[in-house]
């Protein structure tokens, strides 16, 4: 049967925007940690991973988020960092 | 078993006084001894909603600072068996009173009552660390908006971390016809986001600004769907399974066809 709801899809209007938005802010309101803590972690983990492997330091990205989890559907903050990778060193042992 | 139970939002307008004026109300019409305390210490506002205005003699800070009893300070509502208002002092501010203090209120008032229902005043600070100071049990009121629902999700995370876990939603102010055409986020959305249980659903409806100029709780009014939703909030607050309300029943001209018709859903 025809659908009235699904001939205007949903994607435009201002409801889904204002979802978005909200979740965007959530994000940010949610973890708590300053610009200045980041940058700090940010340059311990650069330096530690710097003594193993060349990386690349201005595509090195870190951040926080959100993932849901299963467990009593509590939500916790993951912290995850995409860390390009130059040239693997060689280690003497 | 007495509980106290702290109406709480973060965002002022959101209809915490209403709320807490309704649900009140429709738990006092259930038979149950219910005392409203208003929490909004200088900026009271729940006595004009319930009509109480003209009987204050004593209030909050005068029964914290011991220049009265705390029966003397109790204002009964003729209206409703069961009923009573503990007002806000308006001439003061939120410093007037300690978290502590407002703890031992709490308690002794739990002694005489079934319910202690709490309108916090907006906002994080002292005023909000007053009032959830007692509290078992918490109900967040917000509206589909995206400023309220932040300062929920804000409010939620605070209660928990002072302890208090037993935190329910009610959204306030839907306009189901804003959100059938997509302008309005759903009921569905803003409880996803927030990730905590729904106790309530109220549309937004012209009957409580009627109600709210007249001094009357909607709660009251046989045929306010308000009234209605908030009527419902009361049983569900009590334990009881209550189907959420079919707020389409108000919407427009084109969602009633599409009912009759079998289009809507």
């Amino acid at each position: 049967m025809l659908d009235f709801n699904s001939l205007f899809s949903r994607k435009n209007k201002s409801s889904s925007v204002a979802k978005d938005r909200l979740k965007l802010v959530l994000i940010h309101d949610r973890i708590n940690c300053s610009t200045e803590l980041l940058e700090m972690m940010r340059a311990d983990i650069v330096a530690v991973i710097s003594k193993y492997v060349d990386i690349d330091t201005d595509d090195f990205n870190i951040e926080i988020s959100n993932l849901q989890y299963e467990e009593g559907g509590k939500k916790s903050p993951v912290l995850s960092a995409n860390i390009p990778i130059k040239n693997l060193k060689k280690i003497n042992h | 078993m007495s509980q106290v139970i702290v109406i709480t939002s973060g965002k002022g307008g959101v209809g915490k006084t209403t709320t807490s004026a309704n649900v009140g109300t429709a738990l006092a019409l259930s038979g149950r001894q219910v005392v409203l305390v208003d929490a909004d210490i200088g900026l009271r506002n729940l006595d004009v909603v319930m009509g109480l205005e003209n009987r204050i003699v004593y209030d909050l800070v005068d029964v914290v600072e011991g220049r009265c009893r705390l029966r003397q300070a109790l204002i009964k509502d003729k209206r409703f068996d069961g009923l009573f208002l503990l007002p806000a002092a308006q001439t003061r501010d939120k410093s007037a009173v300690s978290p502590e203090q407002m703890k031992k209120l709490t308690d002794s008032l739990k002694e005489e009552f079934d319910y202690v229902i709490l309108d916090c005043p907006a906002g994080i600070e002292q005023g909000f660390k007053n009032a959830i100071a007692g509290a078992d049990r918490a109900l967040v009121v917000t509206t589909p908006e995206v400023s309220a629902v932040r300062d929920a999700d804000r409010i939620i995370g605070l209660l928990e971390s002072h302890g208090i876990s037993n935190t329910q939603l009610i959204i306030n102010r839907v306009r189901m016809n804003m959100v059938k055409r997509g302008d309005m986020m759903a009921m569905e959305d803003v409880v996803e986001i927030l990730a905590i249980d729904l106790i309530g659903v109220v549309p937004d409806d012209e009957n409580i600004v009627v109600s709210t100029n007249k001094g009357e709780p909607a709660a009251a009014e046989a045929n306010s769907l308000a009234g209605k939703a908030f009527r419902n909030i009361a049983e569900r607050v009590e334990g009881k399974e209550i189907p959420f309300l079919d707020l389409q029943a108000d919407s427009n001209f084109v969602g009633r066809l599409k009912k009759v018709f079998g289009f809507g859903h």
